[in-house]
């Protein structure tokens, strides 16, 4: 059959953890049908009453939906009283422009700024304000009204979905969503995790013929039209999830996890600040990785002291006594950025990165040496750095400090040198491991696996390659583990080895105690240890 | 001209304490109290050129201001002082939930 969707499985990113089975539904964007534009005047009331509906339809599903989904409909009903935004979108239907033309041009202007944006978090509120200009276009040209037909348990297609199209759905019956594009930060992923609906995001190009589909939120899979084997091994995920997050809720909130006896410290990877609002993060040992990347992307070139000093000391005032773990900046790579990193290299994953990057460049480096040191002394602070291969560079890295903390103390301000340790990500650095002198190693596993194998890890006709259960990946993490226990230095794994439960079975036998995963992934390891710990399997 | 009794500028800086910067709910938070005030308003993120009508919740979204940057703001009006102090009082206490 040509163009059959049958058996297919396409793959995307989590944005809200489910399963659902059910009838495969295609939403597109309204058709765009014609309007007959009146009158200056006809059209200015057509655009006062359109907004007028909007604001009053907006208010009924706010109020409707309750919480977090009424906060996120205000920020729509406050544009719609935005008088500075309302009164350019008159002054130019007076200028002759129809009404659904000027709206759509004004707000189509907003949300290409947005997008321009370098912060995932401002583009995500693009499709707030795609919604709120879908809604009243729609009023204007008469097709509004109609809302979504879903059947019950239905996983809902389409290319993105506006939070307010979401809210008109019934959800009642169970269902999930899954989005060509879309963000696991948008508005409508944060709504769909408040009601536990599925979500897969980033889905790429999908036939629009199948009539069945299995959408699974954790394996962030879509399969149409799946056949009976594909079913059961669906069931038998679903199933065993649902079992396991009851007992796993449970397990999270005890003190501490444990293996053979041994207590097994979990750490969280944050990537910047807000990920502490994760609901699990509090159950965590401390921050076993905190990226400072997201501060070189931020509007207006590179951080200056104060504003890292402040994202720093906000962590550590969360982690209160606990560590905190921050990762000094790992720029390069597949992380250019403009007026840092280095421009042109014919192999970046090879090239200026990471602490490499940092000391060639000290004078953007001792500003967040700086905010680094007077971080220090308001918690529990340690540092690592990067991309290290030898130990002169470890040394380089601390003489910066060093003197960085010498000056801000002979100018009064307090600061002080944290514990300094190294990401073990460069197969040389893992080989000569006894050659660091440092109070702590985390490895890196995502890169040391990269560089190992020999792999771009991006590319994805070599994901059969990339495994980063290799016996030659095993044998770097057991002898960097060895080491640390031989010389009482703590060894943690940051990687994506550490949050995948398949992978945990040998990152104990390689002697590791100390793991660091995002928030999401902590009830679920901390509950595959339990299972190991009283010699089940993996479940 | 002397019309104006209450032709007074009033003035104020504040750090962005918020952890996301200037965004959608700190940004509702705002207007809608600017709005609260008869006062003229104006803020912008500090040394940028142009002043941002606090009332206008898509150019304070605009703005982009990020967590850490201090914001100044200026006021006309009758009520322009108390306009000033609550406004501040808002963004150092990072929005919280029920103001305004």
């Amino acid at each position: 059959m040509q163009g059959g969707a049958a058996g297919l499985a396409y793959r995307g990113r989590t944005a809200s953890i489910g399963f659902a089975h059910g009838p495969f539904v295609r939403v597109d964007a309204g058709a765009a049908g014609e309007r007959v534009a009146g009158t200056l005047v006809e059209e200015a009331l057509a655009l006062r009453n359109a907004i007028d509906v909007a604001s009053g339809q907006i208010a009924d599903l706010a109020a409707s939906a309750g919480g977090e989904a009424a906060q996120i409909l205000e920020f729509q009903v406050a544009l719609l009283e935005d008088e500075d935004l309302i009164e350019a979108i008159f002054a130019s239907v007076g200028e002759g422009r129809p009404a659904d033309i000027a709206w759509r041009s004004t707000l189509d202007a907003h949300i290409a700024d947005y997008n321009s944006a370098p912060d995932d978090y401002l583009k995500a509120r693009s499709s707030d304000l795609a919604d709120l200009r879908d809604r009243v276009v729609h009023i204007l040209r008469g097709d509004e009204g109609q809302p979504l037909k879903v059947p019950s348990g239905g996983v809902v297609c389409a290319d993105d979905l506006p939070p307010s199209r979401f809210l008109e759905i019934d959800w009642s019956g169970g269902g999930g969503l899954a989005l060509l594009r879309g963000s696991p930060t948008s508005h409508v992923a944060m709504l769909a995790r408040a009601r536990g609906i599925p979500m897969v995001v980033q889905l790429g190009s999908i036939p629009d013929v199948g009539t069945t589909a299995l959408l699974d939120g954790e394996g962030a899979t879509l399969e149409l039209d799946p056949n009976a084997e594909q079913v059961r091994t669906f069931e038998k995920r679903r199933d065993s999830h649902l079992k396991s997050r009851a007992s796993a809720r449970a397990i999270l909130r005890r003190p501490t996890a444990s293996w053979r006896g041994e207590r097994i410290k979990l750490f969280i990877n944050i990537q910047r600040v807000e990920d502490l609002e994760h609901a699990d993060a509090q159950y965590a040992d401390g921050i076993g990785l905190m990226r400072t990347e997201f501060l070189l992307t931020e509007r207006g070139g590179l951080p200056d002291e104060e504003t890292q000093f402040q994202a720093y000391d906000a962590v550590l005032r969360w982690a209160d006594r606990r560590p905190v773990t921050i990762r000094t900046f790992d720029a390069g790579g597949d992380k250019p950025v403009p007026g840092f990193t280095v421009d042109g290299e014919a192999n970046p994953f090879l090239g200026v990165r990471g602490l490499r990057l940092c000391l060639a460049r000290p004078e953007i480096f001792a500003v967040q040496l700086r905010a680094l040191a007077r971080a220090a002394v308001r918690g529990n602070l340690k540092v690592m750095f990067p991309m290290v291969t030898s130990a002169d560079e470890l040394e380089a890295g601390r003489k910066l400090f060093a003197d960085v903390v010498q000056r801000l103390q002979a100018d009064g301000i307090a600061a002080m040198l944290p514990e300094l340790g190294i990401m073990v990500e460069v197969p040389a650095a893992a080989l000569a491991i006894a050659s660091f002198k440092t109070s702590f190693f985390s490895i890196g596993s995502n890169d040391l696996a990269q560089y190992v194998l020999a792999c771009d890890r991006s590319n994805g006709a070599l994901a059969p390659l990339m495994d980063p259960l290799h016996p030659a990946v095993l044998e770097l993490i057991a002898r960097t583990a060895e080491h640390g226990r031989r010389a009482a230095i703590s060894v943690s794994l940051c990687g994506d080895m550490a949050g995948d439960p398949r992978c945990l079975p040998a990152l104990l036998n390689c002697g590791l105690r100390e793991l660091s995963v995002n928030a999401s992934a902590l009830a679920q390891i901390k509950q595959t240890i339990d299972r190991l710990s009283s010699g089940g399997g993996l479940g | 001209m002397l019309d104006r009794a209450d032709g007074q500028i009033f003035t104020g800086n504040v750090r962005l304490v918020h952890a996301v910067g200037m965004h959608a709910r700190p940004a509702v938070k705002l207007t809608k109290l600017a709005k609260k005030f008869q006062a003229q308003i104006s803020v912008r993120v500090a040394g940028a050129p142009e002043w941002i009508n606090a009332k206008s919740v898509a150019k304070i979204m605009a703005m982009r201001a990020a967590h850490g940057s201090t914001i100044e703001i200026k006021a006309s009006g009758s009520d322009a002082e108390a306009a000033v102090a609550a406004l501040v009082d808002l963004i150092a206490s990072d929005f919280p939930d029920g103001a305004p």
